[in-house]
């Protein structure tokens, strides 16, 4: 099940989906990104205190994306049952943004597809970041290691 | 008609989200599109010919600027993807 919204997410009562969908399970992999108080700063090492961050994304193709994601880590690794959710709008630091959820027979499988739907979801869904601070609201710049991360799986 | 909309940083920088385009007798694909828009609207359009900063899809796929367009499609421009 895929979810983009506005609204906060009750991982708790994910993992209880996820364990009642798949009732031959051996392994739950679970993974909530939250919010940091601190992102990035044209001054390195005076990081100024993030008070919101705002989550833009383009409707329609999010889902798609996500979907696509989701279909690849499926045919990959056995997958049982699955949640992602990525909240949209403003949030702030401590706030849950992300979350991803993995029921599988095996820990391996699990792990994997957890990890590799992550990789892909930060490099070729399409979110953006924009960071309010005291002083100013800047968008935040894509990263070479989350590339990096996801160019990995290719290998594989 | 092109239903072209822009995100984030570039459609702040080009203020504008989106806009609806006949698609110019001179335009087969998103290269051409791309120069079109930049060469005709100049400065801060020529932003999009940055290919390290900006992506394209076309009917929510990313392609590259050889992709053909008809004329019917919606494009979107937008900056590398920050989410997660």
């Amino acid at each position: 099940m895929l979810s983009v919204q506005n609204s906060d997410f009750d991982a708790a009562e994910l993992y209880r989906q996820l364990r009642a969908e798949a009732t031959n399970a051996g392994a739950i992999v679970t993974f909530s990104g939250l919010v940091r108080e601190f992102y990035e700063s044209a001054s390195p090492g005076e990081e100024p205190a993030v008070q919101a961050l705002v989550l833009e994304h383009y409707p329609g193709m999010t889902e798609k994306a996500l979907s696509e994601i989701v279909q690849q880590a499926r045919s990959r690794w056995d997958v049982l049952a699955w949640r992602v959710i990525h909240r949209v709008g403003e949030l702030h630091a401590g706030d849950q943004i992300v979350y991803v959820g993995i029921a599988s027979t095996h820990r391996g499988d699990a792990f994997a597809a957890a990890e590799f739907i992550m990789d892909y979801l930060k490099t070729r869904a399409p979110f953006w970041k924009k960071q309010r601070t005291e002083a100013e609201s800047q968008w935040i710049e894509s990263r070479s290691a989350d590339e990096q991360a996801r160019a990995r799986w290719d290998k594989r | 008609m092109l239903n072209i909309h822009y995100f984030a940083s570039l459609r702040e920088t080009l203020g504008q989200g989106s806009e609806a385009l006949a698609l110019p007798a001179d335009v087969h694909d998103v290269g051409a599109l791309v120069m079109h828009l930049a060469t005709l609207r100049g400065d801060p359009w020529t932003a999009l010919e940055d290919r390290s900063r900006v992506l394209v899809a076309v009917n929510q796929t990313i392609v590259d600027h050889a992709h053909t367009l008809t004329g019917n499609e919606e494009v979107a421009f937008f900056p590398p993807m920050t989410g997660g």
